[in-house]
């Protein structure tokens, strides 16, 4: 286990090496001068632009500020705008804050969204599966299979607009959704606020978990040994649940720990169509803004979340089979 | 609860009787008639050896038997009887009670027919378990003990290993151990040593019999290899196309065989004190298609004999009945059933070919 963790930890930082890198490089193969965008552009002369640029740390080669980059990283770093302590993702260009800083006030409504969204269509899409699987052929299976079908080839930026039609601008049924209250402080209004952001998210996800768990599944009630549980005398819950379902969640464990991943990284889409303040919207701000320390943190982040995810699925085969061996 | 001692005092009824059993799959492509009104008896503490090509219906009877069936799909008429209690129509709560209980089942790949996500231990002792009632220290004491009575070394440490840790032999072992933990009045053996090597087969066949010796059970043992039928059984019944063609003890089968068919397997049999440039004779063509069986007898495409048979249309339009007891279902004359098998077959065997 040791040996398997210290392996994958130099893995990922590999790979983030390599992530740094390739983001650092495509961001000046954008013509865009940044230092002309914060300066003005037309209003700007040249050595105001010159000024721009060496408060932005971007008038040196651009290998030596990659460099620098990440040896801010481990070690901290100095800017005009002031000291930015280890591990330091630069300060960004719009505001002189670290963008450290920055991603932490962010974070929480990440989070929110991917748990609550994650705990809907875990439990709805397994659900489901199971549900359908189990009453294969039925028309409770069938009606289960073609709803998902159609959900899953839905769109959140034509689902999410519509449901907020509907439910909160036509009805009321729901509040404006909103990421101003805090779990800890305003627990009711956080879950308010989030209610509708959570549907919408987990409506595509369940609608692909639910197709997942009951493929699966079938596939599994058709094993020899769930044929020798059932032989053997096992009730019909024990021979779905011990014998075929355990089966089953390789399979699962593998995608949700993708899409989480994934998910911790920002939900560009659903954050913008309704209006949150999470790592997915950052990500997009700091793209239209060309603001290059931003951008590095908030990628550098979402890959982070991806790579330890995944080494986080590792781990759990060895958990779910005996056979698998961590090493 | 049945207890052997209740099951003691009934009367010689046969414990397992099978009549007109029809198995039909809703497919696709139709209906497959699986199996096609077949009857058999097994006699408590004997051994009936089913054989037949794949696709002849012997482990789709045998798995309806147990109702291991798909529900949805498949059409079962006919009666089972199983020590005098109707089983087609019994319902679900009533079948877990019996499997692995009064009737156990063993199949044919132990590899994939343990979970391998629990260990041994747990999976033998599961049935005891449930049937018994016993605590799960009393479960894994059993599991242990079963263990060493199918000749795993060192059962103590190996309750506790996972199936992939367990050699083939050894797997076929454990499940024969989790089949006999419940000291069932059936087993059922569904091609037990087909995917095993040839040294480990004879071991696994010995286990059995010594077993059966041991807790006095009915096995059926379900093959399509004549040498394994020929070493663990007391009788035989010979499957084609979803019926059986002929039945008898095994010595008058394997010895007298009746029917073409039975004379066809034998000469596809390969014999170790043979000589060994001997040719094995196939049986020419392929099994009918279930899906639409012939009316008459199934075999009669791939017949030596149907010319030979007095009113030689009835081979393609009537289907010969297989008689009770001692029999084949064929149209044949007892007397040419006689003459051709010790004139034309026999000296084709391996015993007297002259080079």
């Amino acid at each position: 286990m040791l040996r398997f963790l210290m392996r994958r930890t130099l893995g990922a930082v590999a790979i983030l090496l390599v992530i740094s890198a390739v983001t650092f490089f495509l961001f000046y193969a954008i013509p865009r001068n940044p230092a002309l965008l914060a300066c003005g552009k037309g209003v700007c002369t040249e050595e105001q632009l010159a000024i721009v640029e060496h408060n932005l740390g971007i008038d040196k080669a651009i290998p030596v500020q990659y460099w620098e980059y990440m040896v801010g990283i481990f070690a901290g770093r100095d800017f005009p705008a002031g000291h930015c302590p280890a591990p330091c993702l630069g300060f960004s260009f719009r505001d002189n804050r670290p963008v450290l800083d920055t991603i932490m006030d962010r974070l929480p409504t990440t989070v929110s969204l991917t748990i609550g969204g994650a705990v809907v269509f875990l439990i709805l899409g397994l659900g489901l599966g199971m549900l359908a699987a189990a009453r294969r052929g039925t028309l409770l299976d069938k009606t289960v299979s073609s709803t998902s079908l159609v959900l899953s080839s839905m769109q959140i930026y034509f689902l999410g607009p519509l449901a907020l039609a509907v439910l909160v601008y036509n009805t009321g049924l729901l509040p404006q959704p909103s990421d101003a209250s805090a779990f800890t402080e305003e627990p009711w209004e956080w879950f308010k606020g989030l209610l509708l952001p959570w549907l919408v998210l987990a409506t595509i996800f369940t609608a692909n978990y639910t197709r997942m768990s009951r493929a699966t599944l079938i596939e599994q009630l058709q094993e020899d040994h769930v044929r020798t549980a059932k032989a053997k005398g096992m009730s019909r819950p024990t021979v779905f649940f011990r014998y075929a379902w355990r089966g089953s969640l390789i399979p699962i464990v593998t995608i949700f720990g993708i899409d989480l991943g994934a998910l911790f990284g920002g939900a560009m889409i659903t954050e913008v169509t309704f209006s949150l303040h999470g790592l997915g919207r950052l990500a997009v701000d700091s793209v239209t803004q060309s603001n290059l320390p931003m951008l590095m943190g908030v990628m550098l982040f979402a890959a982070l979340m991806i790579v330890l995810f995944n080494i986080i699925i590792d781990a759990c085969y060895a958990l779910i089979d005996p056979r698998v061996r961590l090493g | 609860m049945t207890t052997t001692e209740e099951a003691a005092s009934e009367p010689a009824a046969p414990f397992l009787s099978v009549r007109d059993l029809r198995v039909r799959f809703a497919t696709e492509d139709g209906v497959v008639k699986a199996v096609d009104g077949l009857s058999f008896d097994v006699e408590r503490g004997r051994t009936l050896g089913i054989v037949g090509e794949s696709g002849s219906g012997k482990s789709v009877a045998n798995q309806t038997v147990l109702g291991l069936h798909n529900p949805d799909n498949t059409t079962v008429t006919g009666e089972i009887h199983l020590d005098g209690e109707e089983l087609t129509a019994a319902p679900e709560r009533r079948m877990e009670r019996l499997r692995g209980n009064k009737v156990a089942m063993i199949f044919q790949d132990p590899l994939t027919a343990l979970s391998p996500y629990y260990t041994i231990g747990r999976q033998i002792a599961e049935p005891f378990r449930k049937h018994r009632g016993a605590t799960r220290r009393e479960a894994r004491e059993r599991a242990i003990e079963m263990l060493g009575k199918v000749g795993i070394p060192n059962p103590h440490r190996r309750v506790d290993d996972y199936p992939h840790q367990f050699s083939g032999g050894m797997r076929q072992r454990a499940m024969i151990a989790m089949a006999l933990i419940c000291n069932p009045d059936l087993l059922i053996a569904d091609e037990p040593t087909t995917a095993l090597d040839v040294t480990v087969q004879a071991q696994i066949l010995d286990l059995l019999l010594d077993l059966q010796q041991e807790f006095g059970s009915a096995i059926i043992m379900i093959t399509h290899d004549l040498g394994v039928v020929a070493q663990v059984s007391d009788d035989v019944l010979v499957m084609y196309a979803g019926r059986a063609v002929e039945r008898g003890g095994v010595d008058d089968v394997l010895r007298r065989p009746q029917h073409p068919y039975t004379w066809g397997l034998l000469g596809a049999m390969p014999r170790l004190t043979g000589d060994v440039s001997q040719e094995l004779v196939p049986i020419p063509g392929s099994p009918p298609s279930l899906l639409d069986p012939p009316a008459g007898c199934p075999f009669t495409p791939r017949c030596a004999f149907p010319e030979e048979v007095a009113d030689p249309v009835s081979c393609a339009g009537d289907r010969p009945a297989l008689p009770e007891g001692r029999g084949a279902a064929c149209h044949l004359s007892a007397e040419q059933k006689r003459t051709f098998f010790v004139e034309r077959i026999r000296p084709r065997l391996s015993q007297g070919r002259p080079n």
